[in-house]
């Protein structure tokens, strides 16, 4: 059930994407400065976050989507 | 199928984006010491990434890690006897610019004494909307060789595959969105070929079996991703990810993170994190009876447990005017301490009327050092 879930709520999401491409973005790109901030970049050291999600899956069931530097690390 | 049917929508999106200019990742030299400590585990060792770009279209990595693993946990010390041993982890992978899409290719090999798993990664990134859209996905495939110390005759094998997509989206100009799906399969020896599960001999007393896995594992994971830039300039991520597998096992995770800096040259960093999951179907810690189920595990991480993650980081940034080769330098160092308190996963080194023992609950505390030159 919540698989499901997940998957019309991603599906939505693309097509609200697929959709959104006729709308204008209502951004300008001087207007993003803040978002290039360094300070928004949660993965701004590859390596030190690959061995933290290293750390997770070696020790929990969860696994997969945890992002930019993820990816399979191979090492089960 | 659905995976299909989802990919072809991605595929179709992309070919109707609109383009832009996307952008390869930094040139950089990473050298990292990482600890983990805990649990009896002692794990350590060096981690190094070596990123170049040519050209502006091409950029190549290679990243060369090492654990080094002296063990005496639960695990061993109730079934085993204390070891040490070594993993290697090398991998290399490349980056190509073309049009406005990056698409990324890397290989890796890991190798320890009984174990050797290699993999190669296929990502596609573009982004579109003006700018505001990201749109990725990927597939991975992975084979594993599973051998057994000191039996010759024992080696076996599983096979990997991960698919995943994941779009952001930036909504203001201080609030960006990620929402990223990943299924996995896997399909082979699962087992870890030493670990056992326990079962009851007498009301009073309880011997050991083979753990014994089925050969086929689906996975789905879903994440949700928001960071938000706070008016005195600091970065806050918030992430919340859900997780449900064919071995009956649900877990959800989430965590805060705040980044900090401090002057123009320190950051600082703070986390924390809850994660949760349930056990699997076939998961006890006290089996009634020898082979009382065709599927047998009493591995903690399949069992049901909850556990928490406070870190904490700084780094420092520095250039010199003369520099010519280098842009500048960086020094990081996090300390995260993890909390693990196991449900229905006893410790069975307090000798007591079986399934009476207390239950588990370990900390371990996890150090990362990290010097970076950017050129």
């Amino acid at each position: 059930m919540a698989a499901s879930m997940r998957r019309f709520a991603l599906t939505m999401l693309l097509a609200f994407s697929a959709s959104g491409c006729a709308v204008k973005p209502w951004l300008k790109p001087y207007e993003r400065a803040r978002l290039a901030d360094p300070v928004m970049n949660v993965a701004a050291h590859p390596v030190a976050e690959s061995y933290m999600h290293h750390v997770h899956q070696a020790r929990e069931s969860m696994r997969g989507a945890e992002g930019s530097a993820g990816g399979g690390c191979g090492c089960n | 199928m659905q995976l299909m049917c989802r990919l072809v929508v991605a595929a179709l999106l992309l070919s109707g984006a609109a383009l832009h200019a996307a952008v390869l990742p930094e040139d950089r030299l990473d050298l990292m010491y990482h600890k983990y400590d805990g649990g009896g585990m002692e794990i350590q060792g060096p981690s190094v990434l070596v990123r170049k770009s040519f050209a502006d279209t091409v950029s190549v990595k290679a990243n060369y890690y090492v654990d080094e693993v002296s063990a005496a946990s639960i695990d061993v010390l109730t079934s085993a006897s204390p070891y040490s041993e070594e993993r290697t982890e090398k991998s290399v992978g490349v980056d190509y610019l073309h049009g406005k899409a990056i698409y990324s290719l890397s290989y890796a090999n890991s190798e320890e004494n009984d174990f050797e798993a290699n993999s190669v990664h296929l990502d596609v990134s573009q982004d579109f909307f003006g700018d505001l859209t990201t749109l990725s996905f990927g597939y991975s495939k992975g084979w594993d060789e599973v051998f057994r110390a000191g039996d010759n005759q024992f080696a076996e094998e599983a096979d990997r595959q991960h698919f995943r997509v994941n779009l952001s989206q930036i909504l203001t100009r201080d609030l960006r969105l990620s929402i990223g799906h990943e299924l996995i399969t896997d399909e082979g020896y699962l087992n870890n070929p030493y670990r056992s599960v326990r079962y009851l001999t007498s009301p009073d007393s309880y011997s050991f079996e083979p753990e014994r896995y089925p050969e086929t594992r689906t996975s789905e994971a879903t994440s949700l991703r928001l960071s938000y830039y706070l008016p005195w300039r600091a970065g806050l991520h918030g992430e919340y990810r859900v997780y449900d597998d064919s071995w009956g096992i649900d877990a959800s995770s989430w965590q805060v993170k705040l980044i900090q800096p401090l002057g123009r040259q320190w950051t600082l960093e703070t986390r924390y994190r809850s994660y949760q999951q349930g056990d699997a179907d076939f998961y006890a810690d006290l089996f009634p009876f020898q082979n009382a189920q065709n599927f047998l595990a009493r591995d903690k991480e399949l069992s049901e447990f909850s556990s928490t993650v406070v870190g904490a980081g700084i780094g420092f940034e520095f250039s010199k005017p003369n520099w010519e080769t280098f842009d500048r330098a960086g020094l990081n160092l996090w300390v995260d301490r993890f909390r693990f308190d196991y449900e229905n996963y006893r410790d069975i080194r307090v000798v007591t009327t079986p399934g009476q023992e207390p239950l588990f609950q370990f900390d371990a505390t996890v150090t990362r050092l990290l010097f970076t030159l950017w050129y």
